[in-house]
């Protein structure tokens, strides 16, 4: 892990990347000095609560709002109507997913209600105390209409529409197809199939959505704090939507307490705070409770898949056939839409295996609920635990061992570059590698023995195999092909400081996973001086350049591209104003660790001293000496148009056959993220992952009634994993960097999530394989377990 | 306690007395609660204190759940207390919460109301008349109702303090550790030996309120506590149990998991030495 970064100069020895440094902002969190936006006070400021929709499909007829206009502390109580004067509609489409549609929404509906907790009114007050009194005496009228709260009854021919205006409830239709794949199941020894349900949940970050707008009339400007991993994305939203010139509206987002893609989307009522400071003049804010949280942040997965495939008679996987239903909300997300997760799921299927035939169906279906759109790991864990149970069917079938078949199937080491079926172009995975890593990791066969010996004593232990493909650092090809204004590339911008330390203003966001460390620990190597004194900025768009931020992974391979890049160009100047001090040649210097060094190493001056001359003295450099000691760089992924990665996890359990409760004995994981910058942080990403990743496979799920209600939206009832349930999770690391940029990262974020769900299916299924039960649903509830071992 | 009652009566019971808070709050916070006054009982030095009177122990309604982890006469006298105290939520509420508040609010899914069946214990409650006290096995009347009328305040807890012949087990079921659980139990049974003289069985997240399991105390009593004895007390149980039918976890898993867990007790109960 140590090695030369590639492309390093002769005097370059990497010091920084490759180790596991610790976070520089760890310690301040820790010690309660973080600054969220919930901390954030303004003078003036004003408070925001949502009078929200008990129904989940309802005309909007009068609204009374006079007792709550002369409710105490009540500044503004406004409505859809009263919002809609300020902000342009914005509509959840893109342009290359062809034939999808959706509704044009506004921050607060004008004719009807589309989800129970749908935000219809607004109400600003001196607190949010108050406002939530005055909230309660705003009185709605409602026309309740059929309410859709299930893919069949949203498929159904004669069902009710959504959005009137639509000819059927089908935001979107997708299909791949390979061709010859009938044939292929035709002929094949066995075809193994299955339907599987995947609950809908959600992304329940530590720290909930929170804004405070805050619109300066005399300068027609608008500043949003806004705890968002994609500030400039919401600078450009806020912009176009509120007619506010993009120069004049600045997105601050301080400490972000977690995000897992929660934080990246619009959502009503943040962009009605916008309209609510416009109309009162004031800053007002707006922080999610948990409750309104799991109403209105978006939720994700909810998919019924069914699929197929066809194996040769010696194990081979010969084709996959698969159809995915998805039901999203009743409108598309904005900006980045709710089709995306479909979409990788049925591209990602069957991706780490070498298949002659696969076919895919996408029906993407509107229905009364709150919208789903990207959450960590899109797509991933379904695509994954729908091919890995298969592949683990098709290994029962034909007597293989799960470890035996994949080791058969994947894709071999020395087959790259080379691409999958589903269109997906990979330029070098390592899944052979991982798999000979993962059974050491595991002592597989140790497992496999004490696994039977404690079933003839009753006791039932499953082991579970998930291979993946990832996919982390998308180009331009991704949204902005779309007509979405999503930033594909990052910027930032590099100083020396007259003291003689470093800055860096970057588009990247950090949001607790660690991205100002990298970036740091990339420039001290590609610069040549200590991590701690560079300071990394991000998060505001008054401060760093544009950029894409964070998302897709990208903080590392993109955002330490930028800075890598970045550094080399400040290095150059910075040896060069030295050459010029020192008359010499620059290619006869070096910066080391904050000195500039002769060739055999001798010090020549430090860094501060150049930054002195050049900040302060510059009337004694020689004619023609520039002190640029300020540089930008711009950097978008270019080449392969994603950087996929792969990994493979293992998951040990013991099921209580009379209780239906699994207790997760231990986690594994080998993954593969191109060039790792620091193994602590890959490894706590990995790690945390796996964590929402086995709160799938067990314990979350938003669960409907038919009514369309939302019947466990609270912690109480809706089951994020803890400690207590969370096994001990081993990692290990296959390298393999990429060789589109010098830095050779990919993304590790959403690795553990994208099949921990899988693993821990295939364990339990292992478990009870030999009572004949067989689950394919997650989350995997004790009242699922029971059911299928028909103990009630 | 006059006081605290008054300032209840005088708002016509838009009141709600408050302890440890830890489930009033949380209501608070969600407004399924407004009162208009809230009387804070956590001054009142006679709702405090933990100690042996005769062969009962008197347990102050204040005090702490973490109190019944901790404090060496409930471990002595009310080891059914202790054993359920590490079940009940988390140590940040532990410590505020109080068993006085638990058993008052009397969540059906609770552990500590359920003991105070499990133990035979009786409630101080201190009401229009003075103070009254109620045996467990008539205090708790349907889903979050008491023998308490408005404006009582439960005083204390008197719990009999077990003897040399008296064996316990506690366990409960749920899916995340401090969570409500899908089903829970507490036995307290008196035995000479193997044999089985009598035993008081409750159990919690089974119904309205926590409930006795008569039938199952019968197939006890009298009994060795054997395999065939705990069958027989597991099949009993089915009629002592009308658990509701939720979505989640239907009626009928409850019944299940609920006989599970009355035979793994039983087994317990027959291994302790």
């Amino acid at each position: 892990m140590n090695a030369p970064v590639h492309g390093s100069t002769a005097f370059d020895r990497p010091a920084h990347v490759g180790r596991g440094m610790s976070r520089p902002n760890a310690k301040r969190l820790l010690a309660g000095k973080g600054n969220y936006v919930t901390d954030l006070a303004l003078p003036r400021m004003l408070h925001a609560a949502f009078v929200r929709s008990p129904h989940a499909h309802a005309r909007i007829g009068a609204i009374d709002v006079e007792a709550a206009r002369a409710a105490p502390g009540v500044r503004l109580v406004a409505t859809g109507e009263d919002i809609a004067k300020l902000c342009t509609p914005w509509t959840g489409t893109l342009d290359h997913f062809k034939g999808m549609k959706s509704a044009p929404q506004l921050p607060l509906p004008v004719d009807k209600v589309v989800w129970s907790g749908q935000a219809v009114v607004a109400v600003v007050a001196d607190s949010r105390a108050e406002a939530e009194d005055a909230a309660e005496l705003v009185m709605i009228d409602y026309e309740e209409l059929p309410v859709l709260a299930d893919l069949d009854t949203a498929l159904a021919p004669d069902a009710p529409k959504v959005t009137e205006d639509f000819a059927d409830n089908l935001c979107f239709r997708s299909a791949l197809d390979s061709g010859g794949v009938d044939a292929v199941f035709a002929s094949a020894a066995h075809v193994v199939e299955a339907d599987f349900l995947f609950g809908r949940h959600t992304g329940v970050p530590l720290e909930p959505r929170a804004i405070i707008a805050d619109y300066d009339a005399s300068e027609h400007r608008l500043t949003v704090h806004h705890a968002t991993q994609t500030p400039f994305q919401f600078q450009d939203l806020y912009s176009r939507h509120y007619g506010i010139p993009e120069a004049r509206v600045r997105v601050v987002a301080p400490d972000v307490g977690g995000s897992f893609g929660v934080k990246l989307h619009v959502y009503n009522e943040d962009m009605a705070v916008v309209g609510l400071s416009i109309l009162c003049r004031r800053p007002v804010k707006f922080v999610a409770d948990r409750l309104e949280a799991f109403v209105s942040d978006i939720h994700a997965r909810d998919h019924r898949v069914h699929a197929r495939a066809a194996v040769a008679a010696d194990g081979t996987l010969l084709a996959m056939d698969v159809e995915d239903e998805t039901g999203i909300g009743a409108f598309s997300t904005y900006p980045r839409t709710s089709v995306v997760e479909g979409n990788q799921v049925i591209r990602l299927i069957g991706a780490p295996y070498r298949l002659e035939g696969y076919r895919a169906g996408l029906k993407v279906v509107f229905q009364n609920k709150v919208q789903t759109s990207q959450y960590r790991a899109v797509g991933h864990p379904i695509a994954c635990a729908v091919t890995e149970h298969l592949v683990d069917e098709a290994a029962r079938v034909t007597g293989l061992d799960p470890l035996e078949i994949r080791a058969k199937n994947v894709i071999p080491d020395t087959a790259y570059p080379c691409a999958s079926l589903s269109g997906y172009k990979f330029e070098k995975l390592s899944h052979e590698a991982c798999l000979t890593k993962l059974r050491a990791l595991m002592d597989y066969e140790r497992l496999r023995t004490e696994q039977a010996e404690l079933r003839a004593r009753g006791i039932l232990r499953g082991i579970g195999i998930a291979t993946f493909v990832e996919i982390t650092n998308p180009t331009p090809a991704f949204y902005g092909i779309g007509g979405a204004r999503i930033s594909a590339q990052d910027g930032a911008v590099l100083a020396v400081t007259p003291s003689g330390e470093v800055r860096c203003q970057i588009s990247v966001t950090e949001q607790g996973q660690g991205t100002e460390t990298i970036v740091g620990q990339v420039i001290a190597d590609h610069l040549g001086v200590p991590r701690d004194i560079i300071r990394v900025m991000t998060g505001d768009t008054a401060v760093t350049p544009h950029g894409g931020a964070t998302w897709a992974c990208r903080g590392a391979g993109i955002g330490g591209e930028t800075a890598l890049q970045a550094a080399r160009k400040l290095k150059t100047n910075v040896l060069s104003l030295a050459a010029g001090i020192l008359q010499a040649k620059p290619a006869d210097l070096d910066l080391v660790n904050a000195e500039v060094v002769d060739r055999d190493g001798t010090v020549r001056m430090s860094l501060a001293e150049v930054a002195r001359i050049a900040y302060f003295r510059s009337d004694t450099l020689p004619d023609g000496a520039e002190a640029q000691l300020t540089v930008a760089h711009h950097f978008a992924p270019k080449g392969y148009p994603f950087a996929f990665t792969n990994g493979i996890h293992g998951c040990h359990v013991e099921v209580d056959a009379e209780t239906g409760l699994v207790k997760i004995l231990k986690h594994f994981v080998v993954e593969d993220c191109g060039r790792i910058i620091n193994p602590l942080l890959v490894e706590e990403q990995v790690r945390g992952g796996v964590v929402q990743g086995l709160g799938a496979a067990f314990f979350e799920e938003c669960l409907y009634d038919q009514g369309g209600q939302l019947t466990n939206g609270s912690l109480a009832d809706y089951l994020v994993p803890m400690s207590c349930e969370m096994p001990d999770i081993l990692i290990d690391h296959v390298e393999t960097p990429t060789l589109d940029t010098e830095l050779g990262a990919k993304g590790c974020g959403e690795a553990g999530t994208a099949a921990a769900s899988a693993a821990a299916l295939n364990a339990v299924n292992d478990a009870l394989g030999p009572l004949g039960a067989r689950l394919t649903q997650v989350p995997m509830t004790p009242a699922r377990i029971l059911k299928a071992l028909g103990r009630f | 306690m006059e006081e605290a009652r008054a300032a209840f009566l005088a708002v016509d019971g838009d009141a709600s007395y408050i302890s440890g808070g830890q489930s009033l709050v949380p209501a608070l916070a969600m407004r399924l609660q407004a009162p208009a006054v809230l009387v804070d009982l956590s001054g009142i030095a006679d709702l405090r204190g933990v100690e042996l009177q005769g062969e009962t122990l008197r347990i102050g309604a204040l005090t702490r759940h973490a109190d019944a982890l901790t404090h060496p006469l409930i471990a002595r006298h009310a080891p059914l207390l202790n054993a359920a105290a590490p079940f009940v939520a988390h140590p940040a509420i532990r410590n505020r919460g109080t068993l006085g508040g638990s058993v008052s609010l009397a969540d059906p899914a609770s552990e500590f109301p359920a003991m105070m069946l499990a133990m035979g214990a009786q409630m101080e409650i201190f009401g229009e008349d003075g103070f009254r006290r109620v045996p467990a096995d008539d205090y708790f009347i349907d889903l979050y109702q008491t023998a308490l009328e408005p404006g009582d305040i439960l005083t204390a807890l008197y719990v009999p303090s077990v003897g040399p012949h008296h064996r316990w087990a506690f366990d409960e079921l749920a899916r995340r550790r401090g969570d409500y659980a899908m089903v829970g139990a507490g036995i307290l049974a008196h035995m000479d030996g193997a044999l089985v003289e009598s035993a008081r069985i409750a159990l919690f997240s089974v119904g309205s309120t926590p409930v006795r399991a008569p039938g199952a105390e019968a197939a006890l009593a009298g009994r060795l506590l054997d395999a065939k004895t705990i069958a027989d007390a597991q099949r009993a149980l089915d009629d002592d149990l009308d658990p509701p039918d939720d979505e989640h976890i239907p009626a009928a898993m409850r019944r299940h998991l609920a006989r599970v867990l009355l035979g793994r007790l039983l087994q317990r109960l027959g291994e302790t030495p």
